[in-house]
């Protein structure tokens, strides 16, 4: 049985199901992110498997104990939340020490903790303020090392990093997982920013509806998308319709005329509806991106820093592509004909 | 606008003309005649003269009655307010409670104190229904309308709601998460109120307390028409005073003025005290 | 979780009762005034008492009297403090607070004492001259509530962006004052202003030590030497209280609708 084991999880809120047959085996040491929309469910499971919540129906196994009935103060989880939480008539080191405090440890077992995460967290000189004097992203620190001085077996963030600017946002994921991978503990993340989610997880869940929809590396979630949903929600993507010519070799008519060999047997038959995937880092500008070539016009340009994505009317279709900034070549204008050009084998079939 | 700002203090010269005219100078005028004698000279006299038996235990009494009524407003309407909030109880009840609150907060002085004769005096409803159905005659028991317990027990009716009002959005500012936090950390409920919720509500029920105290210790109507002057509570004494001069020295009048305004003073200064020390890690 | 809801309603169900029952007691006492059956009569009796007419009839002009003082007295002063003189605040502040500590007898006593009719503001002296000391008397009293609903409006508002788009357009002070800040806190105003009526009517202390023929000593009056009457003057005031208190309800839930409406 995995560290944390999650069977069958199902809960209703009323007559409204907002999570459905949910299952997910999590090793020990390993950090999972759930990746969704808001009302996806994700945070819902999240809080069933800290206690908020009580499952309709299903299990939630940690290291091998079935934890369900468990009240969430007897469950040894750490959780940090997206609005820090920190308790503010507490200092930062009453408020590291809390947890030990409850539990009734000895001071100096406390004081060497609190010592030792506040190194963790790279804010010894801070112990003495109040949660008020810090900022956000220092906030946020002293709950992930408040969560972490109880050595917990399981670490749940819920959207620990939505609350902060976009620069601290950053660093700070850096530290979460310098820190989780450092202290080799089981961590789940929850966040609707497929970017972070994409940056620091070993495995993604991909949530839709209540359901996951796919679970996978970030490399399988990005370039296998296992849904329409999950194609469109990780990723910026271009999604074309196309119809099955011969689906035993995999010729696929796209755009009205232009025929594309994927060279793989596609399910399905012929004269069936397809719809295809394209990233559009896999769209090039001019003649060299592969077998499949198209003229367009260029409705946009954006200046993206590194990346310059422009998008292109194809057909009827509105088609992304990004490229590279490159300051000998400057992007084409707005409303100029361009060729683009991808290869065949880059087209994504979801649910394939 | 920095050109004008010279003289941009004079748009509170009314307000500030009025405070001093209509409210601080008549209290000075009482602080300062509590410590001269007829004459007009310097005395502590009148003051010593409060240390006499009846002056002090009117006192005595005025404040174990507005610390009694402020202590039981304060937990009633605490529990009230927080079973409100917190106990899980429909939405629906909030809306009513707290306008009721505004309403009995407000109900005080003269026709609350008849509402309690017509309640709980010799041939109020409840007395009667008590003596009828139960056989309890609670004037037998030694309860009366006109004593310690009759008074507190009608301050009740205005203290409890103006708490449950003041109460109210200090514990809508409870933040779900702190106890969610402080329960994930290994917390106890009782933990969870002692370490985290009292503390940070601790500024708010003090300075309600401070409050229903002060509010308590100069209520004259509703003691005056309950009890008539009955009972010697200091703002009664101090109104028989006032009218018709029963302690024959004006300057004693003053002086028990004065030890008024140093009680609730001392009672709200504890509470800005305690407010600062609060604010340490407060925004 | 269950113990808790059972606890909650506990409290609740418990504190109404001690609510209740007194409301109830008086109602059922001021109808006994008939023996051996409920009747009106109580209320008939106060009603066509000429005193009642009179007193209620000052009380309310007093009441009147102190929301208009009392409005030109804070508006223009909170909405100057919150513009040009923040640093004026928390003296302000104390000064509108200080009426919940000194106790009213303790003003009062000292308004008798220091504008005597030997003093250098004699107001004492005549009957015009007393009504308005107490007219001031009640402001005071009144001060901390209006001060309190004033400025948390001014609050809510952009007072120097409103300010000065005013005066852009060629706004003088007081038309500012008159079109702009009160249409904005007009329901702060008004909750200010009822909450001021429900405490002035019934107010007893400085109407009866400055003499004036107010509804507070009226009603004491009544309490000392009749039996029923006391308890149907209870239950109308009881019922000004609440209609003070809906009104206020009321002008605040017209305030939200017209903010959702502006949106």
């Amino acid at each position: 049985m995995a560290f944390l084991e999650i069977s069958s999880l199902q809960k209703d809120f009323g007559s409204a199901r907002v999570v459905t047959d949910f299952d997910l085996a999590v090793a020990q040491g390993e950090f999972v992110s759930f990746l969704g929309p808001s009302g996806c469910g994700k945070t819902t499971v999240l809080r069933m498997v800290a206690g908020f919540e009580t499952p309709t129906s299903g299990t939630i196994h940690i290291d091998g104990q079935d934890v369900v009935s468990f009240k969430p103060n007897q469950r040894n989880i750490g959780m940090v939340f997206q609005s820090y939480a920190l308790f503010p008539n507490l200092t930062v080191a009453q408020n590291v020490a809390f947890g030990l405090r409850v539990a009734g440890r000895p001071k100096a077992e406390i004081q060497a903790t609190v010592r030792e995460m506040l190194a963790l967290i790279k804010l010894e000189a801070l112990g003495a303020r109040y949660p008020f004097q810090l900022s956000g992203g220092q906030q946020q620190r002293v709950a992930l090392a408040r969560a972490l001085a109880v050595k917990p077996k399981v670490l749940l963030l819920d959207e620990p990093l939505s609350a902060l600017d976009a620069k601290i946002r950053v660093s700070l994921r850096e530290e979460i997982r310098a820190i989780q991978q450092q202290l080799g503990i089981t961590t789940i993340f929850v966040t609707h920013d497929q970017e972070e989610a994409l940056s620091i997880s070993d495995r993604i869940v991909v949530m839709h509806n209540g359901r996951a929809d796919q679970v996978g590396t970030p490399f399988e979630i990005y370039n296998h998308p296992a849904t329409r949903f999950v194609a469109s929600f990780v990723g910026s993507i271009n999604v074309l319709n196309g119809i099955l010519l011969e689906p035993e070799r995999g010729i696929v008519a796209l755009l009205g005329d232009v025929q594309v060999h994927l060279g793989r047997p596609l399910a399905g038959r012929q004269n069936d509806e397809v719809t295809l995937a394209l990233r559009p880092e896999s769209v090039t500008l001019g003649g060299n991106g592969g077998g499949v070539q198209l003229k367009g016009q260029v409705e946009s340009v954006n200046f993206l820093g590194s990346v310059i994505r422009l998008s292109v009317r194809v057909g009827g279709n509105l088609m992304l592509l990004d490229g590279f900034n490159q300051p000998s070549s400057p992007p084409p204008k707005v409303g100029e004909t361009v060729q683009v050009s991808f290869g065949a084998e880059d087209l994504m079939v979801p649910g394939e | 606008m920095s050109s004008k700002s010279g003289l941009s203090w004079l748009g509170i010269v009314p307000f500030l003309l009025f405070a001093l005219l209509f409210l601080l100078l008549p209290t000075m005028n009482i602080v300062v005649g509590a410590f001269r004698n007829q004459a007009g000279a310097f005395t502590l006299e009148n003051i010593t003269n409060l240390f006499q038996p009846s002056i002090l235990s009117a006192y005595w009494i005025s404040i174990r009655i507005s610390v009694a009524s402020a202590l039981l407003g304060c937990l009633i309407g605490f529990a009230m307010a927080a079973a409100m909030v917190l106990g899980g109880v429909p939405g629906w009840v909030r809306g009513p409670l707290l306008t009721f609150s505004g309403v009995a907060s407000n109900f005080a002085g003269v026709p609350l104190a008849f509402a309690f004769l017509a309640t709980l005096g010799r041939l109020g409803l409840v007395t009667v229904l008590l003596r009828e159905w139960l056989g309890v005659n609670i004037y037998a028991w030694g309860f009366n309308i006109l004593s310690f317990w009759g008074l507190t027990l009608t301050y009740l009716f205005f203290q409890i709601p103006l708490m449950i009002l003041i109460i109210t959005p200090a514990l809508d500012g409870l933040r779900r998460e702190w106890k969610e936090a402080a329960s994930i950390l290994g917390a106890s409920n009782a933990q969870y109120w002692y370490l985290v919720a009292l503390p940070i509500l601790w500024p708010s029920l003090l300075g309600t307390f401070a409050l229903l105290f002060a509010n308590a210790f100069g209520a004259v109507a509703t003691a005056y028409a309950l009890t008539g002057s009955s009972l010697s509570i200091v703002p009664i004494m101090l109104f028989a005073q006032i009218r018709g001069d029963v302690l024959q020295d004006p300057h004693l009048g003053y002086a028990m003025a004065f030890g008024m305004i140093v009680i609730t003073g001392v009672a709200n200064l504890i509470y800005i005290g305690m407010r600062m020390r609060s604010e340490r890690w407060m925004r | 979780m269950r113990g808790r809801r059972l606890w909650a309603w506990l409290a609740l169900i418990l504190g109404m009762i001690y609510f209740a029952l007194p409301l109830i007691g008086t109602l059922e006492f001021s109808l006994r005034m008939r023996r051996g059956e409920y009747s009106l009569d109580a209320y008939r009796v106060i009603l066509s008492d000429p005193h009642f007419h009179a007193t209620f009839g000052f009380s309310v002009l007093m009441a009147l009297g102190t929301i208009v003082l009392g409005v030109l007295l804070v508006v223009p002063t909170a909405y100057w403090v919150r513009l040009r003189l923040p640093r004026w605040r928390p003296v302000i502040e104390f000064l509108t607070l200080l009426p919940l500590v000194i106790p009213p007898i303790v003003v009062v006593f000292g308004y008798i004492r220091l504008y005597n009719t030997s003093s250098w503001l004699p107001l004492t002296g005549s009957v015009g001259g007393t009504n308005l000391l107490l007219l001031f008397g009640y402001t005071v009293l009144a001060l901390p509530y209006m001060y309190r609903a004033v400025d948390t409006g001014l609050r809510s508002l952009d007072v120097a962006t409103l300010t000065e788009a005013a005066q852009s357009l060629g706004a003088g002070w007081i038309t500012i004052l008159w079109r702009v800040i009160l249409p904005n806190v007009l329901v702060a105003i008004l909750s200010g202003a009822f909450l001021t009526f429900a405490i002035v009517i019934g107010e007893f202390v400085l109407a009866a030590l400055l003499n004036r023929p107010a509804f507070g000593p009226f009603m004491q009056l009544i309490g000392a030497n009749r039996a029923y009457e006391p308890a149907a003057l209870a239950v109308i005031a009881f019922a000004i209280t609440w209609l003070c208190m809906g009104l206020i309800q009321l002008v605040t839930r017209f305030q939200k609708h017209t903010q959702i409406r502006q949106r």
